[in-house]
């Protein structure tokens, strides 16, 4: 087994998602959880080889011409990514596989969700910059289905438009960003920039391509200001926020910055932008998170206050810092999915998910509520979860902080604060206090909902008790962020000293927030009403409906439908260009004329073409405009002849006939010759016309005798004879060296004829409008 | 000679525009058949003009290469065959045109209109 295997093998396992659920309704969960486990299993058994700095590498050739090869590998950070997406993807499968019974049409729900599997664990496992680009891609492509499922209902369509949108030009910056950084080194591969950064911070595209990966990742990652389309992707069933929206696609964007840590971090370009955005993220998502009654909309904007965090932590770029992100990274994920399968079930349960609607629910249903208070005091960083010892690392790390220290403290205590807050509201006002749910009396949830968020909290709290445990999966991963830095050294009790201190503060003042909470909802709901209101993701609507208006509008003034105006557009352009290109070359001089017996047979077919031409434009008849038509043939069939081109004089003459003996019996049936454009329409075109006549005339005579086709012709003339036993080389050349065109030119005139007969012989429609 | 070509050539191109700009759908045909013509003439000029000299090998020249290009000529007679395909196609698309909708207007065709 190597990592291309696993991943191909995710991808067919979508195709045949769909119908293993079609097949076995009842417990396609679990089917389905079997082979990302059995993945998550050999994962698993990677860990001790990688942590003695094994990397597993595999690379098949893609684009060898350009350089592009589908490339993997396992070092310690992707193989802490990849843990996380097989091992939480299994339990979601089970959870998902009962979840979604409920809802109509899941078989593909399976399949997209499988689908998405095999594309996030295809981004960490990838090693160069393409592949890695391509399953980006298809992780946004999976996201936007999965959210728009319920697609009946528009605000799920508008969600997912909106998160592909952004997602979609993230990943439109982060491809541009990729190619800048890459192009220094002529190849895509992680290795190249890795072993020289230099090369690339030192180019003055260094600044472009950093901002254009920063967009990449900070889009998909839900990072300020491009948050706002993760509480909108709550429109998708809790399975799909559990897993993507919270545990795994969100924190590509965080991959992402972690992999190209170890080469831009000794740029201060890169750390500043980080910790800015970083700490700025972690405020406002904790901030919004405050005043929201919705569960899944409080999860998802602590989401973006964890994802600032980490991003923040990154920035740090200090032993602690990251440290503190690889725990936090795992905590994060453990007690979200939690709470969001958690949520999914409370939903399925009450069928709200309104806070205010809730209460009491640890009566009903006390195995649900105990791991929800798991998941929440980890989230809370209460000992003994593995949250508590992540909220120590990072309370160090900020006071370690080497630049702008208090205010990174002052901002990350303040949202630490809030989750406190929120917690405390989901845990007492949901599980605790009276039951305000007016229907029948919710249960317990089925053994399928509760195996996931059991088993993640117990890891949460295994890790919890046992911290050192964690640390040879973290160490390598650190070691890929950090190369010359140690992990630190995880431990649940630091003695009492001013973090603890500091962890104290954080829960007392989210416990007074919570003691005044109508108070101190009303006011951040009145504050974010009156100044904080950004209405960004309304905003991004109207944007996108300006843009479609001006799309119109284009699109009709340049479409206008006139076929005389697109072809003026044409013939003036090419005129122009032609123009353009041959005004510069030299003109040979016109050679004197001689007056014999040629010249003057030329001049006399000359007359016949203009007389004809301009007989057919001036004509008042249809009748004579189509013999005049006829005439500039039979002036040019005159040329043929007198240049030496027989056959084309006879083939001409035969179609010349033809096309008149047609026309004339077409032009019978149709009504007298009218003139439909007025005097200016006349002169307009015609001073077109003849810039075009003019133009397309002095090509002609610059290319006079150039001839290009020499060689091909020479071995016509010289083999005719011999190979194709035939004295007229241009007949020869028809029907035996290219004798299959002509085979086409007879396929085209059947096709025609075919044509013909339909349209005179097919019925005519009834209606005339 | 090769400016009397090169002015029949403009001449021909210049036809086939102005006919094309019409609004009749009939004129519109007729440009196109001034435009292949045209265009045949270019391809035939730009192999070189040769008087009286087509490519007729029966063994006994002594310098093939005095022959007129026999390759532009081949190409001419596709294209002469193929022309024909599309005007008679489009002439009877006309007929059956004008027997469906009442018109040889081609604006009377267009959405914008009303």
């Amino acid at each position: 087994m190597d990592i291309f295997t696993a991943i191909l093998l995710l991808f067919l396992l979508a195709a045949v998602a769909p119908f293993i659920n079609a097949s076995f309704p009842r417990i396609s969960g679990w089917i389905l959880s079997l082979p990302p486990i059995g993945i998550f299993l050999w994962l698993l058994s990677l860990v001790q080889g990688v942590s003695q700095g094994e990397i597993h590498a595999f690379a098949i050739e893609w684009l060898p011409a350009l350089g592009i090869n589908l490339m993997f590998r396992l070092d310690g950070l992707s193989l802490l990514f990849a843990l996380l997406v097989t091992g939480i993807g299994g339990l979601i499968m089970i959870y998902a596989g009962y979840y979604m019974r409920s809802y109509q049409k899941t078989n593909r729900f399976f399949g997209y969700l499988v689908f998405f599997m095999a594309s996030m664990l295809g981004l960490v496992a990838a090693n160069d910059w393409i592949s890695l680009f391509m399953f980006w891609e298809l992780t946004s492509l999976s996201s936007f289905l999965l959210i728009g499922f319920k697609h009946e209902k528009e605000a799920a369509r508008k969600a997912a438009l909106q998160a592909l949108l952004i997602t979609g030009l993230g990943g439109l910056a982060l491809l541009a960003g990729l190619i800048l950084m890459s192009l220094p080194y002529q190849s895509f591969a992680f290795d190249a920039v890795f072993s020289n950064p230099d090369l690339f911070t030192q180019s003055p595209l260094f600044i472009p391509a950093t901002v254009l990966l920063l967009i990449g990742a900070f889009t998909k990652s839900a990072i300020f200001p491009f948050h706002f389309w993760l509480p909108g992707a709550m429109q998708a069933p809790s399975p799909v926020s559990a897993y993507l929206h919270s545990a795994t696609m969100v924190k590509a964007g965080i991959y992402l910055i972690a992999r190209l840590h170890p080469v831009m971090e000794d740029q201060a370009f890169w750390t500043y932008s980080l910790s800015l955005f970083g700490a700025f993220t972690m405020f406002v998502g904790a901030w919004f998170a405050v005043s929201q009654q919705d569960i899944k909309k409080i999860l998802a904007y602590t989401t973006v206050s964890a994802l600032g965090t980490l991003v923040l932590l990154i920035g740090t770029s200090t032993a602690y810092s990251v440290t503190a992100a690889l725990v936090f990274l795992l905590v994060h994920a453990f007690y979200k999915a939690t709470l969001f399968m958690m949520a999914g079930n409370i939903e399925k349960k009450t069928s709200t998910r309104d806070i205010r609607l809730l209460g009491g629910l640890s009566h009903f249903m006390p195995i649900a509520a105990l791991i929800s208070m798991l998941a929440l005091l980890s989230m809370s960083g209460i000992p003994p979860m593995l949250g508590f010892i992540g909220k120590e690392l990072m309370y160090e790390a900020k006071l370690n902080a080497p630049k702008a220290g208090n205010f990174i403290l002052l901002m990350g205590f303040l949202a630490n604060a809030f989750t406190v807050f929120v917690s405390a509201r989901i845990a007492f006002d949901v599980f605790y206090g009276k039951c305000k749910w007016p229907g029948q009396l919710p249960k317990e949830p089925a053994l399928s909902l509760s195996t996931g968020p059991a088993v993640l909290v117990i890891i949460s709290l295994l890790f919890g008790v046992f911290p050192n445990s964690a640390a040879v999966l973290l160490e390598p991963a650190l070691k890929s962020i950090l190369p010359a830095q140690t992990l630190i050294h995880l431990k649940l009790w630091h003695g009492f000293n001013e973090i603890l201190l500091l962890s104290a503060l954080t829960v007392l003042l989210g416990a007074v927030l919570f003691a005044f909470r109508t108070k101190v909802i009303a006011m951040v709901g009145l504050l974010n009403g009156k100044y904080f209101n950004l209405k960004l993701s309304e905003r991004f609507f109207l944007g996108i409906d300006l843009f479609i208006r001006l799309t119109k509008k284009k699109t009709t003034f340049i479409q206008h439908g006139y076929h005389r105006f697109y072809l003026m557009t044409i013939l003036i352009t090419a005129s122009v260009l032609l123009f353009l290109s041959i005004f510069k070359l030299s003109f040979p001089l016109a050679e004197q004329l001689e007056l014999n017996s040629w010249t003057i047979i030329l001049l006399a077919a000359a007359v016949l073409i203009m007389v004809g031409a301009i007989a057919t434009v001036v004509a008042q008849s249809r009748l004579v405009a189509l013999v005049s038509t006829g005439i500039s043939g039979i002036g040019i069939t005159v040329i043929f002849v007198l240049f030496s081109g027989v056959d084309c004089a006879i083939t001409m003459i035969m179609v010349e006939t033809l096309t008149i003996v047609i026309g004339a019996m077409v032009v019978y049936h149709l009504p007298k010759y009218l003139s439909f454009s007025n005097k200016f329409a006349r002169w307009r075109d015609m001073s077109i016309a003849l810039l075009f006549g003019v133009v397309m005339g002095t090509l002609a005579f610059l290319s006079a005798n150039k001839k290009p086709m020499e060689k091909v012709s020479d071995y016509y003339l010289e083999n005719s004879l011999s190979k194709g036993y035939g004295e007229n080389v241009v007949n020869v050349i028809l029907v035996d060296f290219r004798a299959l065109d002509t085979l086409g030119e007879i396929i085209v005139l059947g096709l025609a004829a075919i044509g013909i007969v339909a349209l005179l012989t097919l019925n005519k429609t009834k209606s005339k409008n | 000679m090769n400016l009397i070509i090169a002015v029949l050539i403009g001449l021909l191109y210049a036809t086939g525009a102005y006919l094309l700009l019409r609004r009749s759908i009939v004129k519109l045909v007729l440009g196109i058949l001034f435009l292949s013509y045209a265009t045949n003439l270019l391809l035939f000029f730009t192999g070189g003009l040769s008087l009286m000299s087509p490519a007729f090998d029966d063994g006994s020249y002594p310098d093939l290469s005095q022959l007129s290009d026999p390759l532009p000529q081949a190409l001419i007679l596709t294209a002469i065959v193929i022309g024909f395909g599309l005007a008679a196609f489009s002439m009877v698309l006309i007929y059956r045109f004008f027997k469906e909708t009442g018109t040889v207007d081609l604006d009377e065709l267009s959405d914008n209109k009303k």
